[in-house]
């Protein structure tokens, strides 16, 4: 029958709370990223742009293998965060989370950046004429009108970073409670004897919670673009 | 009173042009491609000049010898664009409302009333600008303008994405405003002209030709295309 398991349900929030963060965490930097790639010429873009889009083509294992060098306890950055201020990625969700959000990073900045790019800029000037400075203007035009991007690039990363397998067992493994998300508890059930029901559990979770974030973000986007042409 | 002396280099296309305009309204007239968007463009700070001086009353907003450039969201300057420009994802009511909160105005509910009626917007007022008509959204324009209290009014061709009748009903409206702010007022259209200018300086070709009183329209019975 359908009963999930305590440490199924573990897996299940786990990998929620994980794939929710790293999008949380992902945004801001999505938004000051593709609002850069839109608005403004500067030496380097081209780099810029390929490095995001980097864990796109690159293979996961390879990403998962460069975070676990650079951010682990002994990288350099791992090492200074965990000295300077607490900070441990390596073997810890939080580890799993920079996993994933990096996983979705170019999932999320490519629809906000076109959505920025869409805007008519002279909406922007109007704004500036009425007294809004950059910031303002921003908050205030920018981000509202490029609010169906915003929910497309965010469910994109949420469903990138929910799935995500190769990069984060590469970096932190798989711990059960810790690390170990859905689809490495999937993963781990196919390779044991008898785990074929708790997996097909998981699979239909999985399936539910993928379902559910495409209709609540097609609904978000369409009641964003009604506010612009309904009453 | 309003003082330019700028130049401003667009590829093949130069302007250099200067002219005073004290209180009422200047038209600004000129066949398109003379320049008159750019000019109005500089004074709002929405184009930076290649050199010169831009003055309103004892304010510089621009001075190259002196390094000066008040930006655009600084100025104080009410714009009305020809296509209106009204923010989408505001109501009516919020679009006007924009100017006076950026500029850290306390909220005025007279001053807002006054303006609605006297651009009869009232029944809009909870509307999106996607349901609005072309006159309706040129005169809710003009109402997000003038409640951010400007020290001038700059409107660019106002009129030109309406039809005649159009035209006809909103003028009234400008003409009244007259008394309240200065302005100064790009056109093709002399007829237009006629109704509302105070004084008028004609461009062509990037350069002032002439300045001087409503006279100057009147060798021309024709609007210029």
């Amino acid at each position: 029958m359908f009963d999930i398991a305590p440490d199924e349900w573990v897996a299940i929030a786990l990998s929620l709370r994980i794939a929710i963060v790293a999008s949380l965490v992902a945004l801001p930097f999505g938004i000051a990223v593709a609002w850069l790639l839109a608005r403004k010429e500067f030496w380097g873009k081209t780099l810029i742009d390929g490095i995001v889009h980097l864990p796109l083509v690159l293979p996961p294992v390879v990403t998962g293998y460069l975070l676990l060098i650079t951010f682990g306890r002994r990288g350099l950055v791992g090492s200074f965060l965990a000295d300077y201020f607490g900070i441990v990625f390596s073997f810890r969700w939080t580890g799993a989370a920079l996993a994933c959000g990096l996983m979705g990073f170019p999932l999320l900045v490519r629809p906000i950046r076109l959505a920025i790019e869409a805007i008519d800029r002279r909406l922007e000037d109007a704004a500036a004429t009425l007294g809004a400075n950059r910031w303002r203007v921003l908050l205030t035009v920018t981000l509202p009108l490029a609010l169906p991007g915003l929910i497309a690039g965010f469910v994109l990363c949420f469903a990138k970073a929910l799935g995500e397998f190769g990069a984060t067992i590469t970096f932190v493994s798989a711990i059960p409670g810790e690390t170990q998300t859905i689809s490495a508890a999937i993963y781990s059930l196919t390779q044991t004897p008898g785990g074929d029901a708790a997996a097909g559990r998981l699979v239909v979770v999985a399936v539910v919670i993928a379902l559910a974030a495409l209709v609540v973000s097609e609904w978000l986007a369409r009641r964003a673009g009604m506010r612009f042409h309904g009453e | 009173m309003l003082a330019i002396d700028v130049e401003k280099r667009l590829g093949a296309f130069s302007i250099a042009a200067r002219f005073n305009s004290a209180s009422g309204v200047t038209a600004l007239y000129g066949r398109s491609g003379s320049g008159k968007t750019t000019i109005v463009n500089m004074i709002a700070g929405l184009v930076t000049p290649d050199r010169g001086r831009i003055t309103l009353d004892d304010v510089v907003l621009f001075d190259s010898d002196r390094r000066i450039i008040v930006p655009v969201h600084h100025r104080r300057i009410g714009y009305v664009f020809q296509e209106g420009r009204l923010f989408p994802h505001l109501s009516v009511k919020a679009n006007l409302d924009y100017g006076r909160r950026m500029c850290g105005l306390d909220p005025d509910a007279a001053q807002m009333r006054r303006t609605v009626d006297f651009l009869d917007i009232g029944h809009l007022i909870d509307r999106r600008p996607g349901k609005l008509s072309g006159g309706e959204r040129q005169r809710v324009a003009v109402g997000r303008a003038l409640l951010m209290r400007p020290r001038l009014l700059l409107l660019d061709e106002p009129l030109a994405s309406l039809d005649n009748e159009r035209r006809r009903e909103i003028l009234p409206y400008l003409v009244r405003l007259r008394d309240e702010v200065p302005m100064v007022y790009v056109s093709h259209h002399a007829g237009e002209l006629r109704r509302i200018a105070t004084s008028v300086v004609r461009l062509d070709g990037g350069r002032v030709t002439a300045s001087g009183g409503t006279e100057l329209l009147n060798d021309t019975d024709d609007d210029l295309a």
